[in-house]
């Protein structure tokens, strides 16, 4: 055990993991983010509380994580390098921590071009290789990223993202790989539509027993309706959608609830894949129908871990 | 060399309004060559004032020359005097231009009539391709001479990040990935085994980001016995 957070406690049992997504609000009233954590406080093991998602301002990840931690449930902070450089990050790390945080997710994030304030200066001091690897080397080695001690313990569940639908595909299994030596234990994928090619990747996955050395949880994204679809198809970066999967929503007399199956006939097959360890449901702007999903797809009640 | 652009006429004329005697100023190095300030764009640059307050019925003089290059004092020496006989210089250099020759003679009004973007190389004709920040610590070597620090808009040093896709940079379907450029080049030299390897944080206090820097070489220096 590494931190001793209920999400390594879920990965370390085998039980197939569930982990949910809230995105902060555009202010600083998180009622309505509370509510939705509420809402799926018996559905998912942990939270992701994105970091200024698609470069847009947001109330921080970590106040919203330190919130979740006062109402009871885990939240996986999201810490991305497009807006800190390692001065912030480590001290944003040490912080969190102290707030009770126990699981963080390291992450590039979308080019500021993508949000609200497209103007402003990317700061990139270091890539996501290197914050896995120094969040790493500041909780095993005490040692901050330029050489200083850390004082006193700290501890914390890392874990990374992968995205099997991006380019050069036989790329991304060496870096799955590079990820797990940085320092990753978890592995969330970008949202997975194409499940073809995320068999494939898994297939290269366990010809190198990567599955053995971290958990990887599969994306899943409910889609709302089919512009909803379109505009993840062809807006949202890392993101591809099969224009099979675009048919069949069209094609459908009830949008939503096409959306939901599709979401939950997913599932259904990741839990077959050899290597999968777990669900991470990204339902943005319809957080409600977790619940709904989880039940569906077999993986209710959840145990207790 | 070094990539520059004419600012917006609108911008320079508004700059050089409240002036009489107002000159155009070229250099005739890089920005020529990117045929953004070079003696013939300059020449046009002043063409396109005159006829902008004549239009707006501002009276005075626009003339324009060129010096070989703004960015040396030697250079800069032989026209000052013609350059002290205006009331405003519109240097249309690159900003180390600007610079050099207000830092030669402080009492000169400068403004500068281009934006300097970067450097870089001229792809084809009215093309030019950014393809160095000067970031102080190369790292060619490593990426099969492609620079991710510049040609990655991340600037990652463990790429190609999750949103690379069809060779192309998140940011733009005009925008190559500067690391699947890389990885495909890695490949054709056996060596993709290459980026397992972890690279560490950059030193960017070697770049600007350590603050302006000066490059002094003392085997070189003249010693004036002063």
């Amino acid at each position: 055990m590494i931190a001793g957070s209920k999400l390594e406690r879920a990965i370390n049992s085998g039980e197939f993991v569930v982990t949910g997504e809230l995105g902060p609000p555009k202010g600083a009233d998180i009622e309505e983010m509370k509510h939705h954590a509420e809402g799926m406080r018996n559905h998912v093991e942990a939270y992701n509380i994105t970091d200024n998602q698609t470069a847009i301002v947001r109330t921080s990840s970590i106040a919203c994580g330190a919130t979740l931690v006062q109402m009871g449930l885990e939240p996986i902070i999201q810490i991305v390098v497009r807006d800190r450089n390692r001065i912030c990050i480590q001290s944003d790390v040490l912080g969190a921590h102290a707030l009770g945080v126990k699981n963080t997710l390291c992450l590039a994030g979308d080019h500021q071009k993508f949000g609200n304030e497209p103007q402003s200066k990317g700061v990139y001091d270091i890539d996501s290789m290197q914050l896995i690897k120094g969040l790493k080397d500041m909780r095993d080695e005490k040692k901050f990223m330029g050489g200083d001690e850390v004082e006193g313990d700290i501890s914390y569940f890392l874990g990374a993202v992968e995205n099997p639908f991006a380019d050069p595909f036989e790329y991304r299994v060496d870096r799955l790989e590079k990820k797990i030596e940085a320092g990753a234990s978890f592995i969330q994928t970008q949202c997975i539509f194409d499940l073809d090619r995320f068999e494939r990747w898994m297939e290269l996955v366990r010809e190198r027993g990567l599955h053995k050395r971290c958990a990887i949880l599969g994306g899943v994204t409910p889609m709302k309706s089919l512009g909803a679809a379109r505009y993840m198809k062809n807006n949202v970066s890392g993101i591809t959608i099969p224009d099979a999967l675009v048919d069949r929503l069209k094609g459908a007399e009830k949008k939503k609830e096409e959306g939901l199956k599709i979401a939950i006939e997913t599932i259904e097959r990741l839990k077959e894949i050899e290597g999968v360890a777990g669900v991470h449901i990204m339902a943005i702007a319809w957080e409600e129908v977790v619940p709904e999903i989880v039940e569906r797809a077999g993986l209710y009640p959840r145990p207790k871990f | 060399m070094i990539i520059a652009e004419r600012k917006p006429l609108e911008e320079i004329a508004a700059m050089a309004a409240p002036y009489e005697k107002v000159c155009v100023v070229g250099c005739d190095t890089c920005v020529a060559v990117c045929m953004a300030g070079g003696r013939k764009e300059a020449e046009e640059t002043a063409a396109l004032l005159r006829i902008h307050r004549e239009k707006n019925n501002i009276g005075g003089v626009v003339e324009s020359f060129s010096i070989e290059r703004q960015c040396e004092y030697e250079m800069i020496e032989e026209h000052m005097e013609k350059m002290k006989g205006y009331d405003l210089v519109i240097s249309v250099a690159c900003g180390v231009g600007v610079q050099t020759v207000v830092d030669y003679e402080p009492s000169l009004k400068v403004v500068p009539g281009l934006n300097t973007t970067s450097f870089g190389y001229p792809v084809e004709q009215g093309v030019w391709k950014e393809n160095c920040l000067g970031c102080g610590n190369c790292v060619l070597h490593l990426t099969m001479g492609i620079c991710p620090i510049t040609r990655c808009a991340k600037s990652i040093l463990n790429g190609p990040c999750g949103g690379s896709a069809d060779g192309k940079c998140e940011i733009s379907k005009d925008v190559e990935c500067a690391w699947q450029l890389i990885h495909d080049r890695l490949a054709s030299f056996g060596r993709v085994g290459d980026l397992a390897e972890i690279q560490p944080p950059k030193d960017w206090s070697v770049s600007h980001h350590g603050g302006p820097r000066t490059s002094v070489r003392e085997d070189v220096r003249i010693d004036r016995g002063e």
